[in-house]
């Protein structure tokens, strides 16, 4: 194209930067840089909007059943003040185990089913070429995709199970107090602020980063498979284990995947739901935080979120 | 520095070339055509100008490497890729949102004053609006981008005739600002005839043709030959010769007009007819793309 004559550029560039808006400039770079990420984060919260209306139905289910259960709360309460006090406190608190388990597992399901669409829904609907077009980076996108099933998740579903679990209580007091009862055993049966911190590293900690090479693998099946994706990401694991037990006839592969996904033996010295959290238990964090389990799980997080990056990259619409 | 620059441009498929070692330059401030038949690696060379695709050989797209550097370049390069690309799931007021959010270069009310002229309500989500409207929201929000290179690849695919000439009339009045480069490719060829600066012919992935429209319709006219001159006209050498309506039309290349004007009607030609008299009478191309070639 030589023949093309090249006309004065009527916009220099310092007079571009100086349309960029002021808050821009004086915002500090380390702003700059996260807001590509705190807007792709947005933007999958926008997409998958059951991440936060799932967990929120099953709360309301949960409240709505145990609205129901109040009525025999009165007659409950008495009855177990006739038993000793071990069995008393297993009776009170089992409602509010009961709610936070039926939130993680929802969690669980949320993360599974939003990982293995994470990264195959955009190549799908061929909206892959609009995400590309804007100046957000392969990194970026990938990263604020990970980012919900290990730290957006957990703290929403832990938001949300102590929002459950304080209407739970306070309904409870109020019928205990309508029915000329006192709330103090109810009280004093749960320890309700020790319960959160525990179920907080338990989500965080386990069903977070200790899952994590499972979402981080799930991820990556989604970024390259061009169909049936969960299909693609049993597949494999089937494989292995299939031709370990044929070949050797032992189920070592089976055994890390059967541990991992029961979050490991390590995470057993972490408090369990429900449980307090005293001076142990952080020093259990701790360890648990360090193990090699937990280590060696993030590394291969790491290598499958690089490899979904890179894919990224390599990959269109389908 | 030109806008994009590359030479030797190179991407194989597992059984096809895409791309067969393209050399271009194209300038700041330019309108490029890029027309080719079906297959002939346009998108390729879009998709590798845009960092969609790695390549061999060398490309410099505003002095960057576009597969190393494509969220940066980003900043500087708006594109659409035919149509109904925007997510179906997100609300418009989102994207704006979201683009204002992302995109330093992006002027909100800009956007929003040239989505009042249309019926796209905010609240609406993209796949509750219709295909026009699809393409006017895109349109909407590249306009609003200060960018220096666009690209367009069959970005009125699928539109009625109004949504397209609508198209091209807000890109000439409203953004297009001799800035600016547009590079675009479609199969609508006469829509863009008059807006295009320069032209440049893909096949089999290579550039068969380039030219500047100036250069063009300096160069090139097309005689309706009246039936009485047609062995004069042939003596003239005729780049390509086809018959329509009882009269041969002969396309030549560099002959006066004053030589021309005794033998019939001069004019320039249509981009359409000169692209199929370069590339229709290979075997393989469909002449038939153009109405009135008739071989």
């Amino acid at each position: 194209m030589n023949t093309m004559n090249t006309p004065p550029n009527a916009m220099p560039e310092s007079s571009r930067d100086s349309q960029i808006n002021d808050s821009q400039v004086v915002a500090p770079a380390f702003l700059a840089a996260t807001r590509p990420f705190y807007w792709s984060l947005r933007r999958e919260l926008w997409e998958n909007r059951s991440i936060y209306i799932a967990p929120l139905a099953v709360a309301a289910l949960i409240l709505f059943g145990f609205t129901i259960s109040t009525v025999h709360l009165p007659d409950k309460m008495r009855a177990a003040s006739a038993l000793d006090p071990m069995k008393q406190h297993e009776m009170i608190e089992q409602p509010y185990d009961f709610a936070e388990l039926l939130l993680m597992a929802t969690y669980l399901i949320i993360a599974v089913f939003y990982c293995l669409d994470a990264l195959h829904g955009e190549r799908r609907d061929r909206s892959i070429l609009f995400w590309k077009s804007l100046p957000v980076s392969d990194v970026t996108t990938v990263l604020s995709k990970a980012s919900i099933p290990l730290l957006v998740l957990p703290l929403l579903i832990w938001a949300i199970t102590i929002a459950t679990q304080w209407i739970m209580l306070l309904f409870s007091c109020a019928v205990l107090l309508g029915s000329g009862q006192s709330a103090a055993t109810l009280w004093r049966h749960l320890p309700l602020f020790q319960m959160w911190m525990g179920l907080l590293y338990h989500l965080l900690f386990v069903h977070g980063f200790y899952f994590a090479p499972v979402y981080g693998w799930l991820m990556l099946v989604s970024g390259w498979a061009r169909r049936m994706a969960f299909l693609w990401a049993g597949l494999p694991m089937l494989a292995i284990g299939v031709v370990e037990k044929i070949a050797f006839n032992t189920s070592y592969f089976a055994n890390i995947l059967g541990s991992r996904l029961q979050g490991g033996d390590d995470a057993g010295a972490l408090s369990a739901p429900g449980q307090g959290m005293d001076p142990l238990t952080v020093l259990s964090l701790a360890k648990f935080l360090i193990s090699p389990g937990m280590l060696i799980g993030l590394a291969i997080f790491a290598v499958f979120l690089a490899a979904a990056m890179r894919l990224r990259r390599y990959q269109g619409p389908i | 520095m030109p806008c994009i620059e590359a030479s030797g441009l190179r991407k194989a498929f597992k059984n096809t070339i895409a791309l067969d070692g393209v050399n271009l330059r194209v300038e700041d401030g330019r309108i490029l055509g890029l027309i080719g038949p079906n297959g002939a690696g346009k998108t390729t060379a879009l998709n590798a100008i845009l960092g969609l695709t790695p390549y061999q050989g060398e490309l410099r797209v505003l002095g960057r490497n576009p597969w190393t550097e494509r969220d940066l370049l980003m900043r500087d390069v708006c594109f659409i890729a035919d149509v109904a690309v925007l997510p179906r799931w997100i609300r418009v007021s989102q994207l704006l949102d979201y683009v204002a959010g992302v995109h330093p270069r992006f002027d909100r009310a800009k956007a929003e004053a040239f989505l009042t002229k249309t019926t796209i309500q905010r609240a609406s989500k993209v796949r509750e609006l219709s295909k026009g409207m699809v393409t006017q929201l895109h349109l909407a929000l590249v306009m609003a981008i200060d960018a220096r290179l666009l690209v367009l690849d069959e970005p009125t695919l699928g539109l009625d005739i109004l949504y397209r000439k609508q198209f091209y009339d807000s890109l000439l009045n409203d953004y297009f600002d001799r800035s600016r480069t547009i590079v675009v490719t479609t199969h609508q060829v006469e829509e863009i005839q008059h807006v295009i600066t320069d032209v440049m012919f893909m096949d089999c992935g290579r550039i068969v043709f380039s030219c500047s429209m100036e250069d063009f319709e300096a160069r090139y006219l097309e005689v309706a030959v009246r039936p009485e001159q047609v062995a004069a006209a042939r003596v003239l050498r005729p780049l390509h010769e086809r018959q329509a309506i009882g009269r041969s039309i002969m396309l030549f290349d560099s002959v006066d007009r004053s030589q021309l004007s005794p033998l019939g009607d001069v004019r320039t030609p249509s981009i359409a007819d000169f692209f199929v008299a370069v590339l229709g009478d290979k075997p393989g191309n469909q002449a038939g793309q153009t109405p009135g070639a008739a071989r």
